[in-house]
């Protein structure tokens, strides 16, 4: 049917948090397909302060994102990206082959699994911890450059599944190796990713680069001279976050994320 | 032509045979009719055959179809299904199909872990074992509600994933002198457990209850 995207477009919203790349990947779907939505910014710093629209759709996590179409809700950022792709047809995000398609899926499946959790351990860890996590995030990103295979994307010559689950290695982790000192992707050892990286970012919209690293210095540097200044830099951030959301429904208190901003 | 001429060739499944995860693939493949060739893996003694399929995490199942392997049973399963398309077994519908894909892993992870430890397991932990695979059955229990299978009048994807509790949580029950199935709190389980008693293709020789019960004794 020609009208496929406009006929199912009645009602689809996204509850989501900005920081959040699970809650990214199911925009950039929506965005890829030119599918209308509404997109409710969720405040996930404290149950309390989740709306009861997204406690009733998620009862079980109460986790962002929940996709809401029609009425129905699908959870759960991987299960959501396969919804997308088989409810509206264009730019389809998953191959036709089904050996393709059980790789992608194993894939990220590997990214959530064993990729992300060490990055926090290597961040936040015991001093014993952060030595192994360091080694076995550099192992799983060693992985990730041969999955790629000299590809453009890991989704062949455009973005596919894969590439929006990796999001958190194209954008987070760059940051968190901006902020944070810790070399996690080298061009030694991942050549080929660091340049996915880039075509990954410049293909998807995110929301202002420049606010990430300052919002999370003010987080989580433990020096007090310091954070202060990492706090007001955050918070002129803000005010770009702020205007560059266009219109986008903005929580009212001043708490972001791990990040007081009430002082 | 013949869908499994031209799919069938050189389909090989590689586990071992008390596990659940092996065993609902099987299924899969004997419901669609597909030939395949079982190779039996010494779990402590790892082939090189699953190592060079599975280098990430070294675990069965293993499909390998072509020479191609895939890995994760829940993965297996949407490959088996995409490849042979006859008796569909995911919901064709998207939302039903995300529910199905929501529900499978998370039942799996309270039931497995859940009872996986129960035959070992000392007081204190039992209780809370118990616990967890109550929560998981009394989900179960509401999402059968009106229906005669997980898949509504046909068997679908969660009646697949979740058929092997019928006989592990039944070989437990037996060693670990607890009660699952037969509390009686469970109505719609325990008659859709007895739904498969009178299946063919359930009397095969890869998951016999008397074995399984002596293999949970063994490492008791």
């Amino acid at each position: 049917m020609a009208v496929q995207n406009t006929a199912m477009a009645e009602e689809v919203k996204l509850f989501g948090a900005w920081g959040s790349p699970y809650s990214r990947r199911v925009e950039m779907a929506l965005e890829l397909k030119g599918v209308p939505f509404e997109y409710i910014e969720e405040n996930v710093s404290d149950d309390k302060l989740k709306s009861p629209s997204l406690l009733k759709y998620n009862p079980i996590h109460k986790k962002v994102p929940v996709l809401q179409h029609n009425g129905k809700p699908i959870l759960e950022s991987q299960i959501i990206l396969e919804y997308i792709d088989e409810t509206w047809k264009s730019n389809p995000i998953l191959l036709q082959d089904p050996h393709e398609r059980a790789m992608a899926r194993f894939w990220a499946k590997f990214i959530e699994e064993k990729c992300m959790p060490p990055v926090w351990k290597a961040l936040l860890g015991s001093r014993d911890e952060r030595g192994k996590a360091m080694e076995e995030v550099r192992e799983c990103l060693k992985t990730l450059e041969s999955v790629l295979n000299g590809k453009n994307f890991f989704g062949g010559e455009t973005i596919g599944l894969l590439d929006i689950a990796a999001n958190f290695i194209a954008f987070w982790l760059r940051v968190i190796q901006e902020v944070s000192g810790l070399e996690f992707l080298t061009a030694e050892e991942c050549p080929l990713l660091i340049k996915w990286c880039d075509r990954a970012n410049a293909i998807a919209e995110h929301l202002p680069v420049e606010c990430m690293p300052a919002l999370w210095k003010a987080g989580w540097i433990p020096a007090e001279n310091e954070r202060e200044k990492a706090v007001e830099e955050a918070c002129e951030c803000l005010k770009t976050l702020d205007s560059a959301l266009n219109g986008r429904r903005f929580f009212e208190k001043d708490t972001v994320g791990f990040v007081d901003m009430s002082a | 032509m013949d869908q499994m001429a031209e799919h069938g060739q050189e389909v090989k499944l590689v586990g071992a045979w008390h596990s659940p995860y092996v065993h609902r693939v099987a299924w899969v493949l004997k419901l669609k009719g597909i030939a395949y060739e079982f190779v039996e893996e010494n779990l402590n003694k790892k082939s090189s055959l699953l190592l060079s399929c599975n280098p990430v995490y070294k675990k069965i199942p293993v499909l390998v179809h072509h020479g191609k392997p895939i890995v994760e049973s829940l993965f297996i399963i949407e490959y088996i299904d995409e490849t042979w398309k006859d008796n569909p077994i995911l919901p064709t519908d998207p939302y039903e199909k995300a529910m199905a894909r929501f529900w499978a892993p998370l039942i799996d992870e309270m039931l497995l872990e859940g009872s996986r430890k129960v035959p070992y397991a000392e007081e204190e932990q039992l209780e809370k074992q118990i616990q967890q695979v109550s929560e998981a059955m009394e989900v179960l229990e509401g999402m059968l509600k009106g229906k005669k299978f997980f898949g509504g009048e046909k068997i679908g994807f969660l009646d697949i994933t979740f058929r092997w509790m019928t006989i592990w949580l039944g070989a437990i029950e037996e060693v670990a002198g607890v009660k699952f199935f037969n509390s009686g709190k469970y109505p719609l389980l325990e008659d859709w457990k007895n739904k498969f008693i009178g299946f063919h293709v359930v009397k095969d020789n890869l998951y016999p209850m008397e074995k399984l019960v002596r293999f949970f004794k063994k490492y008791r």
